[in-house]
């Protein structure tokens, strides 16, 4: 066995944390009177909702705050609010919000396109700094993608 | 930034400009944010309802720029870090200190407070990543910057560094006790350099990437090993601790941890269990009967293969949560300005906003070295 160090004098602080009468030493919950009341407390102001939030089954209302960017809108939005209908226990609620991001992507992309803006996806994926700091690698990749689009067309073109 | 799917994302100047939505509201100019290793679980898609358009970001400092009606504790031009918890301070688990477990600050799910930038599940809020973002409860969360502070140094104070001391707190280290910080990122580097702080008699590091194990090792004076090498670090944990475990273990890796095929498969690329579970697993087994598991490693919301016959068999006790920003901070600075924690040493990168899709994938990838980046928006370059 290693053994444990007896002089700790080069670490700066050493020990200025620990309690050893403070057992055990990590924070405990904090017993207060309004622990077994529900939710009782003096609520903040509710902000005013303008756009569509979601919000989990298992709280009664809204949060007092919510972010409002991103909305549910299109066919991922219908997936997501079909997947609130489900408990945050029950893996349909999770599944349906990866299933409608994954959407979301399809959608993002004809949003762009819609707009005039045709996405950079060299850029997108840190393409410049591959080149900088992974030449090789990006190689490999660039090597690796043609080899594999080269043998699908050359698997077509023999049907 | 701009979300735009798994591993892409964009610098785009037509973001909208966020507006005061609430009477305790603030609008702050990002002077600079941090990329963290839990953003990268939402960059890899992996975090259920990352919306398109979303803008990351939950490590940040910046200057007030409004504030809404009821804010009293701040004023246009004051300088503030922003924890990343969005806390009201007034349910009854703010009460209690735990702001990271606000019960007013995120509709979409019971489970987690919000947190700025952290997809819908964690309140639909846009993040620091950008030159504005709003912040909700401006009274409550912010805390002015003491005149004194390298600003470097406050940026690391909204997440890294309190995550880092809880996961030791929570960890419940005894003078003398050996503990094992499973993961060298940004989060297992502070974790093991707090450690001693508690008194630990020894901290070993875990991890598979030489250049952070080499960086851990001078920054927090502690051994570090590389679990390629060890053949299995549960035996090895086991051997180098008279075969008992280590007292204290700490996950400071999450749903993205490398080391088990299986784990990979299932959970990173089939998507079959909340990510790879692989570092909960190891300190689940390498800590000795009794001790006690901490966890600040994110994992996502539905589950995943751990052993817990053994956290039973073993009368483990288990401890984990996002940190306590707010109720940690005065400690916090108190430490790095007496210099017993030096934030800024682990930065490594500073990236104008508008490259954030390199910066991205530089983290991602760990091209260059890289530990920990920080984000420079335009106006706070001038």
């Amino acid at each position: 066995m290693k053994k444990i160090q007896n002089d700790f004098s080069h670490i700066n602080g050493w020990g200025i944390d620990a309690d050893p009468l403070d057992v055990p030493n990590y924070p405990m919950k904090k017993r207060t009177e309004n622990d077994n009341k529900g939710m009782t407390w003096e609520r903040p102001a509710q902000q005013a909702q303008l756009v569509e939030i979601l919000h989990s089954n298992e709280r009664p209302t809204l949060s007092a705050v919510f972010g409002t960017p991103h909305p549910p809108t299109g066919l991922s939005g219908k997936m997501r609010r079909w997947a609130f209908g489900f408990s945050e226990s029950h893996v349909m609620h999770w599944l349906g919000l990866l299933l409608a991001d994954r959407v979301q992507i399809m959608e993002g992309i004809a949003d762009d396109l819609k707009s005039g803006h045709v996405p950079n996806l060299f850029e997108e994926h840190g393409g410049k700094a591959e080149l900088k700091h992974n030449a090789a690698g990006f190689a490999g990749k660039v090597i690796c993608t043609a080899a594999i689009v080269g043998l699908a067309v050359a698997l077509l073109r023999r049907r | 930034m701009n979300y735009r799917g798994p591993y892409r994302v964009r610098a785009d100047r037509n973001m909208p400009m966020p507006r005061i939505e609430h009477s305790g509201d603030a609008i702050v100019r990002v002077t600079r944010s941090c990329i963290c290793g839990s953003d990268l679980h939402l960059y890899h898609g992996m975090v259920p309802d990352t919306r398109i358009g979303t803008t990351f970001g939950h490590e940040f400092i910046g200057v007030v720029e409004e504030v809404g009606a009821d804010v009293t504790n701040l004023k246009v031009g004051d300088n503030v870090l922003v924890p990343f918890n969005i806390a009201c301070g007034k349910c009854v688990f703010c009460e209690q200190q735990l702001f990271g477990n606000c019960h007013e600050s995120n509709s979409e799910a019971t489970a987690v407070g919000g947190i700025f930038g952290y997809s819908h599940t964690a309140g639909g809020f846009d993040g620091g990543q950008a030159e504005y973002v709003r912040v909700p409860y401006a009274d409550v969360g912010p805390l002015v910057i003491p005149e004194n502070m390298d600003h470097d140094d406050a940026v690391l104070l909204t997440d890294v560094v309190p995550t880092g001391y809880q996961a030791a707190e929570m960890a419940g280290i005894k003078p003398g006790d050996t503990v094992v910080v499973f993961g060298a990122g940004p989060i297992g580097i502070m974790a093991a350099k707090c450690a001693w702080l508690f008194g630990a008699g020894r901290v070993i590091v875990i991890d598979h990437l030489e250049y952070r194990l080499e960086f851990v090792k001078n920054y927090a004076q502690c051994e570090a090993y590389n679990f390629r090498s060890l053949e299995d670090p549960v035996l090895f944990i086991k051997k180098t601790t008279d075969w008992m475990g280590a007292d204290v273990c700490i996950d400071a890796v999450g749903c993205e941890a490398a080391g088990s095929a299986f784990h990979t498969i299932t959970g990173r690329k089939m998507m079959l269990q909340s990510g790879s579970a692989i570092a909960l697993h190891w300190a689940i087994n390498a800590v000795k009967k009794g001790g006690i598991v901490s966890i600040v490693g994110v994992y996502g919301p539905t589950g995943n293969i751990i052993p817990i016959g053994n956290v039973v068999n073993k009368g483990l006790t288990l401890r984990a949560n996002q940190a306590s920003v707010k109720r940690l901070l005065p400690k916090l600075i108190e430490h790095v300005q007496a210099g017993r924690i030096d934030p800024k040493a682990i930065v490594t990168h500073r990236v104008p906003l508008e490259e954030v899709a390199d910066a991205y994938h530089i983290f991602s990838a760990k091209l260059d070295n890289c530990i920990k980046t920080i984000l420079i928006p335009p106006s706070a370059r001038k």
